[in-house]
């Protein structure tokens, strides 16, 4: 108690003390904090051209307040049904593949031969390498009408092939399955990590007492992996209008835009590719849905606390 | 006698009929599994080395091999002018995005820094909520860094995740008494990070490392909003050109439509090349990036 008290004087003369001794310290802190500052911090100040009527030849400060005008704008435009559901079904298929993960990761946990095990793991995580660009040009390829690996294999089953990705209808099963292809190895290693810290003597004790290999993944590997998956559902909630867009906009063409034009999509077209630039009006189109998104990952997160126990704060 | 045969029960219980049709199940269901994820890999690669125009068919061993497309690939001279860049901006990204985890991680793992709390949330808060596209942007032309190489390797360097990892690392396999021996010797706060801190974090800073080399190597949506210079563009956005968008520059120089024809033939043909040529890097970095990822999850995942 003597020695903690010498080491860290209490008082406002030992703050500034300590704060001395500590001086590389906030120096070193300063550099990350500047970028972050300038990177971050500075970027959310101008979100408020929101709220003005913004342009381009003025500063932020001389531009007009109008307040909620271009939200309620995004509302009244005639495709805003059409991108909130399109959005909104993306995020939610999204999320209903989230137990995937964790189906994979039990059944690779109970493979007997370990060099096997090995191998699924391996195999497993290799999309995941695999760069935005170059994976969305494989899912182009596999789905294309001529060539694709995808028409072949419903060939298989009469299916006539057909260009899957210009109808609008299979675009997001598309997405979602790709996504799911290409993430599945990757998010299961968490719970493969889990599990692997589960105490064996717990699944003896279960095997004793008669319980099977379901009951035991039931009883024993699920409630110990339940922090987990709270964890990561909640922050899955928490980015739920958030979808890809540099998926979304590399899979998208004239064709299946009807399903595949999302909010995050709509923001970059408005904001920096039409001829005459809407900044104001598509940060409000961002900063509407970030609201919205942080809204969700608090209900979801209180939620969450609530039933089980889990939260991220 | 009793003893040894319960040890020997204990040691291999004989799983009881469901278990053994539960877990052989498994197993084909696994061979199935890695089946479906490898196939379509393995129809790219066999299909880059496809002479002929492929039709459809299961079948994904080519049915003439050759290196045409191949060809095709290293006769584009963007693709190495793109080539040249990525490597660039992963490696000097990569070293800046260090330099800032190292440097906001090693002062908030230290206990008695006054004020951490404080500082930790202004991190933690762009993790949740950002300025969004638009803001962004904007700022990068107020700062007058449109165009220019800084706008892809500054803002990616501010990763609060990659940091919190770092951080955690910093606070849980460092030993504190390290700290105290070294402030007896008179080891003054940066030469115990340069010589004491980062030689034990090697582990970590692969980690960390990996994970900003794979971000910038794979991404390309930075690019496409702040560089407009063809010649400073990363391979993402070479690829998306021939991969996805089906153009590229040289095109619109041809007057003739017979040359245009057969240019896009011939990039059809060096489509699923492309793919390889550009994969090459990650795959050969694959095995040895793959331990470390695993590692990086798993202390990632203790809340810190």
């Amino acid at each position: 108690m003597n020695a903690r008290e010498v080491h860290s004087p209490s008082g406002r003369a030992g703050l500034f003390k300590r704060v001395w001794k500590n001086r590389m310290l906030y120096l070193m802190l300063l550099i990350p904090l500047v970028i972050l500052i300038l990177f971050r911090y500075v970027p959310m100040y101008g979100v408020q051209i929101a709220f003005r009527n913004y342009q381009p030849s003025r500063s932020i400060w001389e531009s007009e307040w109008v307040g909620l005008k271009y939200v309620f704008n995004f509302f009244h435009s005639y495709n805003f049904w059409n991108i909130i559901t399109n959005t909104l079904v993306l995020g939610l298929y999204g999320i209903a593949t989230f137990p995937c993960a964790l189906i994979l990761a039990i059944c690779v946990n109970y493979l007997r031969n370990k060099k096997f095990q090995k191998f699924v793991q391996t195999v497993s995580y290799l999309p995941h390498f695999i760069t935005m660009v170059v994976m969305c040009s494989i899912i182009l390829q596999l789905f294309d009408a001529k060539t694709g690996l995808f028409n072949a294999l419903m060939g298989l089953f009469g299916v006539p092939a057909r260009n899957y990705m210009g109808i609008p209808s299979a675009f997001k099963h598309i997405y979602i399955w790709t996504s799911v292809w290409q993430d599945i190895g990757y998010a299961s290693i968490i719970y493969i990590a889990a599990l692997a810290g589960i105490s064996p003597e717990l699944h003896e004790a279960a095997t004793i007492d008669g319980a099977t290999l379901l009951k035991r993944i039931w009883h024993v590997d699920l409630p110990a992996l339940l922090p987990t998956i709270c964890v990561l559902l909640i922050m899955r909630c928490g980015s739920l209008l958030n979808v890809g867009y540099e998926k979304v906009f590399l899979l998208q063409n004239p064709m299946n835009q009807t399903a595949s034009e999302v909010v995050n999509t709509y923001v970059y077209k408005q904001g920096l590719t039409s001829g005459l630039p809407q900044y104001s009006s598509a940060t409000a189109i961002g900063l509407f849905v970030s609201v919205i998104n942080m809204i969700i990952l608090i209900l979801v997160n209180r939620l969450s606390g609530v039933i089980s126990g889990n939260s991220l704060w | 006698m009793l003893t040894k045969t319960s040890t020997r029960h204990k040691n291999r219980i004989r799983p009881c009929l469901q278990d053994r049709i539960v877990l052989r199940l498994d197993e084909i269901l696994m061979a199935l599994f890695a089946l479906i994820i490898a196939y379509p890999l393995l129809f790219v690669v066999f299909s880059s080395f496809e002479g002929q125009v492929s039709t459809l068919s299961l079948n994904i061993l080519p049915k003439k091999w050759s290196l045409e497309g191949y060809k095709a690939v290293f006769e584009y001279h963007w693709i190495w002018i793109g080539y040249r860049n990525s490597i660039f901006y992963t490696l000097f990204g990569t070293l800046t995005g260090l330099a800032f985890c190292v440097l906001a991680a090693y002062p908030l793992s230290q206990p008695n820094l006054d004020g951490r709390k404080f500082f930790m949330g202004l991190f933690v808060f762009t993790m949740y909520f950002s300025g969004g596209l638009i803001p962004t942007y904007l700022t990068m032309r107020d700062y007058g860094m449109l165009d220019s190489v800084w706008a892809l390797l500054l803002p990616g360097a501010a990763n609060v995740y990659n940091m919190i990892i770092m951080r955690t690392y910093f606070s849980t396999q460092i030993p504190r008494e390290l700290k105290e021996a070294s402030e007896l010797d008179g080891c003054g706060e940066i030469r115990y990070l340069l010589q004491i801190v980062l030689p034990l974090s090697v582990p970590m800073l692969m980690v960390v490392g990996l994970y900003f080399a794979v971000g910038i190597w794979n991404s390309y949506f930075d690019a496409m909003i702040y560089m407009s210079t063809r010649s400073k563009m990363p391979l993402s956005i070479f690829l998306r050109d021939i991969l996805i968008l089906n153009n590229n520059s040289d095109m619109a120089a041809m007057m003739d439509p017979d040359a245009i024809a057969s240019f896009q033939e011939r990039q059809n043909v060096m489509k699923y090349a492309l793919i390889m040529v550009s994969s090459v890097p990650m795959f050969l970095l694959y095995p040895f990036v793959q331990r470390y990822f695993i590692k990086g999850v798993m202390i990632g995942s203790v809340k810190g």
